[in-house]
């Protein structure tokens, strides 16, 4: 390290000065700062819902503290006592107990537990929405795959403690969701049985799980979120920051603010704005009024029982579940005394399966399909790859579909629907949903292309009509300037590669896929505008309309 | 208003406009959906109330219910235009006519709560009608329906077991098959929700006294009457409609909060 040589000759004037430069000179503090102070972060808005969700969880930490000092993870029977008069003497759990004694008996601790929960509302919003810009720009190409996976591997984190977390109040409306947990586990064959008995400690609910549940919210989980958050930064600083593009911004540099003085100082101050957003929604907004649901008890279940929105999907798909299909049973007996519950193990397990599946595998399905192993720092503009914009809306529907489901009960009473038709309509949307969804954003996506192709060769329509000596009305279109332009001509639109036979002079199968795959994506793409049309179209000069017919001529050639 | 119109280019002016636009029409629909429902005190019976509900209920309910309230012939398809009323008691009638579910505005898969067509008086004759056409339920006796004498916690033990699978836990209401649906129970009145327990009116099964006892019933009430009271602790209930409305508010204005936020905190200084 340079600067300890040379502090050695520096002496401080101050005591202060004496200090730092003492704990300086061993810890190396200035280095890091200088390193670390000069990083370049792009400003854009887009880019900030990682903080966000790193914030909320700084949050999640700080209200989730208070809490422990309170809470009782224990299921052992107790009769309430505490100041709540519609729950007086009612028999319930010592986990249940102490919530309600954090709500109404302990100073500030329903505003804690209403700010822990909104922030964890919050984290996993931020998460997703983070994710979805993260694969719409298309930020997840080399060198970026791994840090993808982080990223996925902590939206499943979040879910866990999440669940985890919405479980422990062994409130009626935990209690059922954790019943539901209970009867998928049950459904998975053959060990289904012995698992839940495993995590139960016996029949459930048993007189173990809060504890157990308390154990992996508390500790586990967020141990390996911060573990995963460590890394999922670090290979930010190494990868640096990504760009969208822009004049001056290449593969090589990284064009913003540097992180010390002033984006350190949004950053913090982003923290406090975060902070009190939460607070205000806390101070403002009751969340899960565990005084209205009453002590758990398996027998009740309560109308409107949903877990939190991030588990919806998969209540919802539960729901969208039939259990016999024209006199097909998804439920049978096999060997004479094995219940196999494909109505139930389906539903549960199948579309989360394929969403997160492909969410891991999108970086390397995408390289595959494209052969494009180059290194990517530029963002792509969304509209300028229809294909990966088009899946991702699929995605986002057949998710929101599921999402719906979860609410079908609340839709069907305040939309004065029949709840029937609300499941029937789903069950469509769930199959044909995501193809519409795909043909109608790629359509949008080329729409826009061709809109950008033609702002950039004939410039923006100024609406002011124009009579020439000879009679002919022209409009007049005005140039871009060169920021504008470069934004709308400085993409890349890959090509169909068609399957090529390997090193036999053979085509696989698997290269045929790719090739149809290719052309699927790639057929109707619409190319970026080269320097050459660019200065074809300005050299024309006014002839608009001669003009507009050859361009369009030129853009259906390619 | 030179400043204002000046403002009116500004980012915020759209969002000022659809914020105004929703405040004025949520305002006016909270103030044209407000119906106050006033009590009925009940007595008994006497000749000339049967004589005056008999001529309203030709009046009034015969076209469905059929001349002496024996029913509708059965249709085609084994629906019926209106049920047979010989003893579905006084109890019965006082809810539907009661809280305006009865006459039907259109008939559905449910009947609709609606501001109550006849007054007091009128119900009283008619229910005195139908009550002298076979015994069945009478109006609850007042000393079961005065919700400070019951005891809340038990209320909510019962109405958990018996009553939150359709109405919810906090009696915010919940769907049931093909259109029909469990109301909210807030604002409905003590003698109201009384009758319905013992005459399970639409789709709701009938909960006698040996199934939950008058005392049970009257603990019910007062368990309905405190949670109402005591409003929601932990401020804006949201409709008490749970994590549904909660995941609403967290990505429509949580979510857009943070976002005019970080494009604040983004934008450039030129």
């Amino acid at each position: 390290m340079s600067a300890s040589t040379s502090s050695d000759t520096y002496q401080p004037k101050t005591s202060l000065g004496r200090v730092t430069n003492f704990v300086d000179t061993r810890v190396g503090g200035s280095s890091i700062v200088k390193e670390f102070g000069r990083k370049i972060f792009p400003d854009h808005w887009s880019f900030m819902f990682g903080e966000v969700a790193l914030y909320t969880f700084v949050i999640l930490l700080l209200s989730g503290t208070f809490l422990t000092l309170f809470f009782d993870p224990s299921m052992a029977e107790t009769h309430y006592e505490g100041s709540y008069v519609p729950l007086k003497g009612v028999e319930m759990s010592v986990a249940y107990a102490s919530t309600l004694d954090i709500s109404f008996d302990i100073r500030g601790g329903l505003f804690m537990r209403q700010l822990h929960h909104w922030s964890a509302l919050l984290f996993v919003a931020s998460v997703s929405v983070h994710m979805l810009r993260v694969f719409f720009t298309g930020a997840f190409r080399r060198p970026r795959e791994l840090n993808w996976v982080v990223g996925c591997v902590l939206l499943i984190l979040a879910l866990a403690a999440g669940f985890t977390g919405y479980s422990l109040p062994d409130d009626l409306l935990s209690g059922n969701g954790l019943r539901i947990i209970d009867g998928v586990i049950k459904a998975i064959p053959l060990i289904g049985t012995y698992l839940s008995m495993l995590i139960f400690g016996g029949e459930f609910p048993g007189t173990s799980i809060v504890g157990r549940l308390y154990v992996m919210h508390i500790l586990v989980v967020p141990a390996l979120i911060l573990l995963m958050i460590a890394i999922h930064l670090f290979m930010v600083v190494v990868h640096k920051h990504t760009q969208y593009p822009g004049p001056g911004r290449t593969e090589t540099n990284v064009v913003g603010f540097p992180v010390g003085p002033v984006y350190a100082a949004k950053a913090g101050g982003f923290f406090f704005i975060v902070f009190g957003v939460v607070a205000a929604i806390a101070a403002n907004f009751q969340i899960l009024p565990i005084w209205d649901y009453g002590p758990y008890d398996p027998s009740p279940v309560s109308a409107g029982t949903q877990p939190d929105w991030y588990i919806g999907f998969v209540d919802g798909a539960l729901r969208l579940m039939p259990g016999v299909i024209g006199g097909f049973p998804f439920e049978y007996v096999i060997f004479g005394n094995f219940t196999l519950s494909l109505n139930v193990l389906l539903p549960a397990l199948v579309p989360a399966g394929i969403l997160f599946g492909l969410m891991f595998a999108w970086p390397w399905i995408e390289r595959w399909v494209t052969k494009d192993t180059r290194e990517h720092h530029i963002l792509d503009r969304p509209r300028n790859a229809p294909f990966r914009t088009a899946t991702g809306v699929a995605g986002v529907i057949w998710y929101c579909v599921m999402w719906a489901a979860a609410s079908s009960d609340l839709i069907a009473t305040h939309f004065l629907v029949s709840l029937n038709d609300v499941t029937y309509w789903l069950r469509v949307l769930f199959f044909i949903g995501p193809i519409i969804g795909f043909i109608v954003t790629r359509r949008i996506c080329l729409a826009l292309q061709r809109k950008d192709r033609e702002i950039v060769l004939h410039g923006r329509e100024t609406g002011r009509i124009v009579r020439l000596p000879h009679g002919e009305f022209i409009e007049v279109h005005e140039p871009l300037n060169d920021y504008k332009l470069h934004r709308l001509v400085s993409f890349e639109s890959p090509e169909v590669q068609p399957a090529e036979p390997d090193a036999n002079g053979k085509i696989s199968g698997k290269e045929k896929l790719r090739g149809r795959l290719s052309r699927f994506f790639f057929e109707d793409r619409v190319a970026p505008v080269t320097p050459a049309e660019l200065v074809a179209a300005h050299s024309h000069g006014g002839h608009d309309e001669i003009e507009t017919a050859k361009s369009k001529a030129e853009i259906t050639s390619h | 208003m030179k400043a204002l119109s000046q403002k009116r280019r500004h980012p915020l002016a759209a969002i000022a406009l659809l914020l105004m636009g929703l405040l004025v029409t949520g305002g006016l629909y909270a103030v044209a959906g407000t119906v106050n429902e006033a009590q009925a005190t009940t007595t008994t019976y006497s000749a000339q109330d049967i004589e005056e509900g008999e001529k309203l209920f030709v009046a009034n309910c015969a076209t469905c219910h059929g001349l002496g309230a024996v029913g509708a012939p059965e249709g085609a398809h084994g629906n019926q235009a209106g049920p047979s009323l010989i003893g579905v008691g006084a109890a019965a009638v006082d809810f539907q006519v009661g809280t305006g579910r009865m006459p039907m505005q259109m008939t559905g898969p449910q009947a609709q709560q609606k501001p109550k067509q006849f007054t007091d008086e009128q119900t009283m004759q008619l229910a005195a009608y139908v009550a002298s056409l076979g015994a069945g339920p009478a109006v609850p006796e007042e000393q079961f329906l005065d919700a400070s004498e019951g005891d809340p916690a038990a209320g909510g033990e019962l109405f958990r077991v018996n009553c939150a699978m359709c109405h919810n836990a906090a009696a915010a209401g919940g769907a049931l098959t093909r259109g029909k649906f469990a109301p909210a129970l807030a604002g409905v009145s003590e003698k109201h929700i009384y009758e319905a327990m013992v005459t399970g009116p639409q789709n709701m099964p009938v909960f006698s006294d040996a199934n939950i006892s008058p005392e049970g019933k009257q603990d019910i009430i007062a368990f309905l009457k405190t949670i109402e009271e005591q409003g929601s602790p932990g401020g804006n209930s949201l409709g008490s409609l749970g994590p549904v409305s909660e995941g609403l508010l967290i990505w429509t204005a949580g979510l857009g909060v943070i976002i005019a936020f970080t494009i604040w905190l983004t934008q450039r200084s030129s």
